[in-house]
């Protein structure tokens, strides 16, 4: 799906949603309220300046104060990979993007991440994965590294890689393997209209972060759940 | 990954009353060696995991040599080898041997 | 702990770069307060490096428990840099993740994150990644409930990748010369963009646009320490007394913070010319400053110090 395939499928009655070098902003009316979007389009990297226009039209959501929800749209690159960027502290613009979307949802905000095309890396965490909730959309392809890349620092023959990928969710690129580690919430099934499944997934919002006890279920992150249970445990004793 | 184990025989056990001691960090041509005090006090227990294969009689030696000097009686003695050299092992149990009689 | 019994922990002697994980933690604390959970002796290993023919570590590569520090209950996280380059795996991130949410409960005084990183662990890249994510999420519940978060810097892998997204989501960093703060690394900047945009060889380069001392100018890191684990020690405990609240007001200063450092800077080249920009006298005699003189030179520059992070 494209985004505006999807926007036309979340805004029956229209939207606000501009596209500029590749950053998504606006909103539309929806559900009886309205619906903030903010993103990344057209698999472009998330650089400083990206991040900062971004996280800028979140806090202009959370000082609004309205509890409006917030779906960041995602079709990325990684992060921009450059001098410039790391100079200028990436770290802390892709932090601070994260943050504010953390911020919103602490403050009542829903925040529904959808991934419908590409996202790695720094991009990724700072968006996508920064909501409460994240929906793909089928032939979405989060990654952190393509095979090829692993196959090159591993020292591994791409062969048994892609082997070894069969059965073994927690490396290998892929939307199956972000649900197994339950990164991925849910896929969305495209043949149904999309708001409506925005719409249930805000509605039945849970509280806390379900991911590791996902990717227990789904069998794609079998003890992560498992030791920070552990931890919290040995913690609470003495 | 090769898993070895060897078990000896000691005269005595190792003085001290640590229970237990870590050494060592498992990167390239270095390994991690965990000693509980948890066997019966004339028995040593050495398991190592290694990523090199077939090096098992140069392991008996530099195990069987360490268990002669140290008398480590008492010690499960358990071994992340990122690749060490026979010299760097010897050195690491020995250490390990030293914090667990303070 | 176990790691109570390791080796030299004189603090005043030991270096933070050279220095191991557990060292850094025994070091760091009071004598004879750590109580470590999900010690080496549990043996909670990675189910997944075997599969790669990769050793593990009885640990995974991080310690995580709770210390007192000044007399006061903290709960600490250490990477060890030389294991897997400090990267997370599932069990190492899920250990951190777990502390953090302790610390919902527990409420210590802090929790201090000693990083020494390279990002991901490619082997478990999926779990890593979501762990990292978990991670600044439990991050910023912990910063709300009022309880600051430290980070500490200054390990043989620096601080990359998801680990630098962590780091720019905890209360306070304190970073040394040898702590390295981005997100891609040299090699992955060269290896994507060419030697043109960045050569990884150039280790100067790295440190001018990565180090320590360029994050404490722009006011990416609060305090800028000696290589001795007392001098992290002072930092921390200097640090936990004045940690920003997390909320809407914070972020928005932050907001203003980084776009100021784009609109001010965002035409450099190179660090020295930031630094000329800052009013630093003699840019170029930085990357050779003592500490001492660094600390001078800091006092002078408006946007090192701050509360908006």
């Amino acid at each position: 799906m494209t985004l505006a395939e999807i926007l036309a499928g979340l805004f029956p009655q229209g939207h606000s949603v501009t596209v500029r070098d590749g950053l998504v902003t606006g909103g539309g009316p929806f559900a009886d309220k309205k619906l903030h979007v903010v993103g990344v389009d057209g698999d472009t990297p998330l650089g400083v300046d990206g991040a900062l226009v971004l996280s800028r039209a979140v806090l202009d959501a959370v000082r609004a104060g309205d509890k409006t929800p917030i779906l960041v749209v995602v079709d990325s690159d990684s992060q921009r990979m450059s001098r410039r960027d790391e100079l200028l502290g990436l770290n802390e613009c892709l932090a601070h993007l994260a943050k504010a979307l953390l911020l919103a949802d602490r403050s009542g905000h829903p925040t529904i991440g959808l991934i419908y095309g590409h996202s790695a890396a720094g991009a990724f965490i700072a968006t996508a994965l920064a909501t409460r909730i994240l929906a793909a959309l089928p032939g979405a392809n989060p990654s952190v590294m393509d095979l090829p890349s692993v196959a090159k620092v591993t020292k591994l023959p791409l062969d048994k890689l892609q082997e070894m990928a069969k059965s073994t969710p927690v490396f290998a690129p892929g939307i199956d393997n972000m649900v197994a580690t339950g990164a991925v919430h849910v896929v969305l099934d495209p043949a149904k209209p999309l708001d409506g499944q925005i719409r249930d997934l805000i509605t039945n919002l849970q509280p806390g972060d379900h991911r590791d006890r996902l990717g227990e279920e789904r069998g794609g992150r079998p003890v992560a759940r498992g030791i920070s249970a552990a931890v919290i445990t040995q913690a609470g004793r003495g | 990954m090769e898993s070895l184990t060897f078990r000896h025989t000691t005269k005595k056990p190792l003085p001290g009353s640590v229970p237990n001691a870590i050494t060592g960090v498992v990167a390239s041509g270095n390994l991690e060696i965990l000693l509980e005090r948890v066997l019966p006090p004339d028995a040593c227990e050495v398991a190592i995991e290694t990523p090199i294969a077939g090096y098992g009689p140069v392991w008996e030696a530099v195990v069987a040599d360490f268990v002669a000097r140290a008398q480590p009686g008492g010690l499960r003695i358990s071994i992340n080898d990122g690749g060490a050299r026979p010299d760097t092992v010897s050195l690491r149990l020995l250490q390990g041997a030293r914090l667990m009689e303070a | 702990m176990a790691g109570a019994h390791a080796a030299s922990t004189d603090p005043n002697a030991l270096s933070w770069y050279e220095a191991t994980a557990r060292q850094r933690v025994v070091a760091l604390a009071d004598p004879g307060s750590v109580q470590e959970f999900l010690p080496p002796t549990e043996r909670r290993m990675s189910p997944h490096l075997p599969l790669f023919d990769l050793p593990r570590a009885f640990d995974d590569g991080i310690v995580v428990g709770r210390a007192k520090l000044d007399g006061k209950t903290v709960l600490v996280a250490a990477q060890e840099g030389r294991f897997m380059g400090g990267a997370f795996g599932e069990i190492h991130g899920a250990k951190l993740v777990g502390l953090l949410r302790a610390a919902l409960t527990l409420k210590p005084a802090a929790v201090l994150i000693l990083f020494d990183t390279g990002g991901v662990r490619l082997q478990e890249a999926n779990a890593g990644e979501t762990a990292i994510a978990e991670t600044m999420r439990a991050i910023v519940d912990v910063r709300a409930a009022g309880i600051p978060v430290i980070g500490l810097i200054g390990g043989r892998a620096g601080c990359y990748g998801g680990g630098g997204l962590i780091a720019g989501t905890c209360s306070r960093l304190a970073v040394s010369e040898g702590g390295r703060i981005s997100v891609s690394g040299p090699e992955v900047i060269e290896t994507n963009k060419g030697a043109e945009e960045f050569d990884s060889r150039d280790r100067a380069l790295v440190w001018r646009t990565m180090g320590g001392k360029h994050r404490r100018l722009i006011g990416g890191a609060d305090v800028f320490c000696a290589d001795t684990v007392s001098a992290f020690r002072q930092a921390a405990l200097d640090l936990i007394g004045r940690a920003p609240a997390f909320d809407l007001a914070t972020l928005e200063a932050e907001q203003a913070r980084l776009e100021s450092r784009i609109e001010r800077f965002g035409d450099c080249r190179d660090a020295t010319d930031i630094w000329a920009r800052l009013g630093v006298n003699d840019p170029e005699a930085v990357p050779a400053m003592a500490t001492r003189a660094f600390d001078e030179t800091v006092s002078r520059v408006r946007e090192a110090d701050h509360d908006a992070r």
